[in-house]
């Protein structure tokens, strides 16, 4: 087997080399929940802007502590400000968690493959979202809600532990007192004053109001709880070709290189993370894979 | 097999020394074999004294000895515990540097500026074995073939000259035959060399791959290989390829590893596997790494490291709530599985190019062409 010789022609590209980060400062930090937060941060230097798709994800480097992917939580509409919500369970969130607003954090991106929202195009949409796996779907919320008229039914169907950790609680008012979203929560353990739904978000599949004959659906959250629901999801007649799930997987580089996120024969970095569920549907089902 | 090259010569094998001195001159950085800590490893070379003269290998499952001959051949023996890609994609390798200011951190993009490194020297490769050379252009594919390209390999990766050496014997652990891989060099080479030793005679049958590898071997007392030469070459390679004790099937391979992700020898293997990962540090097409952010003791610098990782390792698919591959068996399989069926699904070709280096240096001796074969056999 002889290389291309196209390959090997020196391209190195200084000015972009996409291992490196770029500074951005924080403007705001948000503690949302107990052990979630906001960074709003904006770019420094070179940058002025920084346009993504939803559902796509950045590298987030902590000086001296470490880089982790976490997906853009934002507005796209706004490529001003970079928007993050994570849960601080490791190292580099922890120390995000400690940071100010004015400090610096560095970031590469964005990568990986956004939602597919130009497809939902005259359909009914329904988002699922399991705990933090509202984040990532959030800015496809926003364009969804930005551009309503050219949706049909919009659903919103949201898990989570307790009351106390519904995420972006104030946003998720707003729009359930829209006429044209449907909001639909459910915890795992309710507390004394909690009146809404009880058990996991699979439950509220069958009574959600879309036509399931013409609906795509966008799915986030722990891996068991997006295959249990598209199972659901499929159930009720949603084609698995329409219903779309964010993986996760540890990643080192982002740009297919470092071998971490394989997921079968597909790199979650630069394949995914937002996949046609049809097309994963049976590595979901393997164990360890 | 024919050769994709533009014409063969022959040289005697003293004109080995001025090919290193031609290619010195070039300004090159010539990488070539040498004895150290009783194996046969790849470093920077200024003559041809330091090559393994007069040594071999012997190679099996979990077994690697040099053996003195009595003879003056250079090439006699076939792959190490070392391969090119140390070269290409080093062990370790600071990705940036940055530092901490009363304000805020200078990172590398701060400065409008492009970055300016130095360009390292160009390396020139002596010795690179057909089934190496496979390795590298595999591991171009993985590098350089995707949407984005590794910008360390790539600087590392331009301007190589390689002398691809034909292999005259097969090691132990050999299986390029199967692979398609070896024993002769087709392509992707300057030039190519085969040593052939008859009675007092001691000379090279060169296969010019590349205009660069003619004008090279101008500066060398070279003559236009005979009849006689290219049959003693065409032996030569058939030869080898008879003596190679081991293959793989590579017939359906991809469809029958997937098919088999559940098959009981992944167990069986699993509980003799060590999950040591040596298998991945000596495998030439092996391209994991992890990165290690560190800082100095006052804290005011901080820097990124670049190291080879392993899939054999716990942390290697660590996610908050645990590791995704926690069984030996299941990053055994993760490897096995990558190696031969998933690395088509991603680059287009097989990750495994027969060198046997897996089966040389694992501890306790699990041979991959054995673990295909078992599954193929037994299919669940």
């Amino acid at each position: 087997m002889a290389t291309d010789p196209e390959l090997l022609s020196l391209k190195v590209d200084y000015k972009w080399n996409p291992m490196l980060p770029w500074p951005f400062q924080i403007r705001r930090v948000k503690h949302e929940t107990e052990d979630t937060f906001t960074i709003e941060l904006q770019p420094l230097g070179a940058l002025e802007e920084f346009a993504y798709q939803p559902g796509q994800f950045n590298m987030l480097y902590v000086y001296g502590v470490g880089e982790i992917p976490i997906s853009i939580s934002g507005d796209p509409a706004n490529p001003r400000v970079l928007v993050h919500t994570t849960r601080a369970v490791g190292t580099v969130t922890k120390a995000m968690d400690k940071m100010k607003r004015g400090d610096i954090l560095g970031i590469r991106g964005p990568y990986g493959t956004p939602w597919p929202i130009d497809q939902a195009n005259g359909s009914d949409v329904v988002f699922v979202a399991g705990g933090i796996g509202l984040a990532p779907l959030r800015p496809a919320l926003y364009e969804v809600v930005a551009h309503r008229e050219l949706y049909g039914k919009v659903v919103l169907l949201y898990g989570t532990r307790t009351p106390l950790d519904v995420l972006f609680r104030q946003e998720l008012e707003n729009w359930r007192a829209r006429f044209d979203l449907e909001i639909y929560v459910t915890v795992d353990r309710a507390m004394t004053g909690w009146r809404g739904n009880v058990g996991v978000v699979t439950n509220l599949i069958p009574r959600a109001p879309f036509d399931p004959r013409n609906t795509m659906a966008f799915v986030c959250g722990p891996e068991i709880m997006m295959r249990f629901t598209a199972m659901e999801l499929h159930k009720r007649g949603v084609d698995n070709e329409h219903i779309f799930v964010s993986m996760e997987r540890n990643m080192k580089c982002a740009i297919g290189l470092c071998g971490h996120c394989q997921f079968g024969s597909v790199f979650v970095c630069k394949d995914g993370p937002v996949f046609r569920y049809s097309e994963i549907k049976e590595m979901l089902v393997k164990w360890e894979i | 097999m024919v050769g994709i090259h533009l014409k063969t010569l022959i040289f005697e094998r003293s004109e080995l020394d001025h090919l290193v001195e031609t290619l010195k001159r070039r300004d090159y950085k010539v990488i070539g074999p040498l004895l150290r800590g009783g194996a046969i490893v790849y470093d920077e070379i200024t003559n041809t004294s330091s090559l393994p003269i007069g040594w071999t290998d012997e190679r099996s499952n979990g077994k690697y000895r040099l053996k003195n001959r009595d003879d003056a051949v250079v090439f006699d023996w076939t792959v190490g515990p070392q391969s090119w890609k140390r070269f290409l994609f080093p062990p370790i390798q600071k990705i940036f540097a940055t530092h901490k200011r009363p304000k805020g951190i200078d990172l590398p993009n701060t400065k409008k500026q492009p970055v300016q490194e130095t360009v390292p020297a160009k390396y020139a490769f002596l010795g690179v074995r057909p089934c190496d050379l496979h390795a590298i252009a595999v591991q171009d594919k993985v590098f350089l073939g995707g949407p984005y390209r590794d910008p360390v390999y790539e600087r590392k990766r331009s301007g190589n000259f390689i002398i691809a050496v034909n292999c005259r014997q097969a090691g132990g652990t050999c299986f390029c035959a199967s692979m398609g891989t070896g024993p002769k060099a087709t392509s992707g080479f300057d030039i190519a060399l085969t040593e052939v030793l008859e009675g007092k005679r001691h000379y090279f049958i060169v296969e010019v791959g590349t205009e660069l590898g003619g004008e090279v071997l101008k500066s060398l007392k070279c003559l236009k290989a005979t009849d006689e030469n290219l049959a003693a070459l065409k032996e030569i390679c058939e030869k080898t390829t008879q003596q190679m004790g081991r293959s793989l099937d590579t017939t359906n391979l991809k469809s029958i590893l997937y098919q088999n992700s559940e098959h009981p020898r992944w167990e069986s293997t699993a509980s003799r596997c060590l999950t040591c990962a040596n298998c991945t540090m000596v495998c030439p097409t092996c391209f994991c790494a992890t990165i290690e952010d560190v800082t100095d003791l006052s804290g005011k610098q901080a820097e990124r490291m670049r190291k080879w990782d392993s899939c054999f390792t716990l942390d290697f698919s660590y996610i908050h709530g645990g590791s995704v591959r926690a069984s030996t068996k299941a990053r055994y399989r993760q490897w096995v599985t990558h190696k031969l069926a998933s690395w088509v699904d991603q680059f287009g070709t097989l990750g495994c190019v027969g060198c046997g280096r897996c089966i040389t240096w694992c501890p306790v001796g699990i041979d991959i062409t054995e673990e295909v074969r078992t599954i193929r056999e037994n299919q669940s």
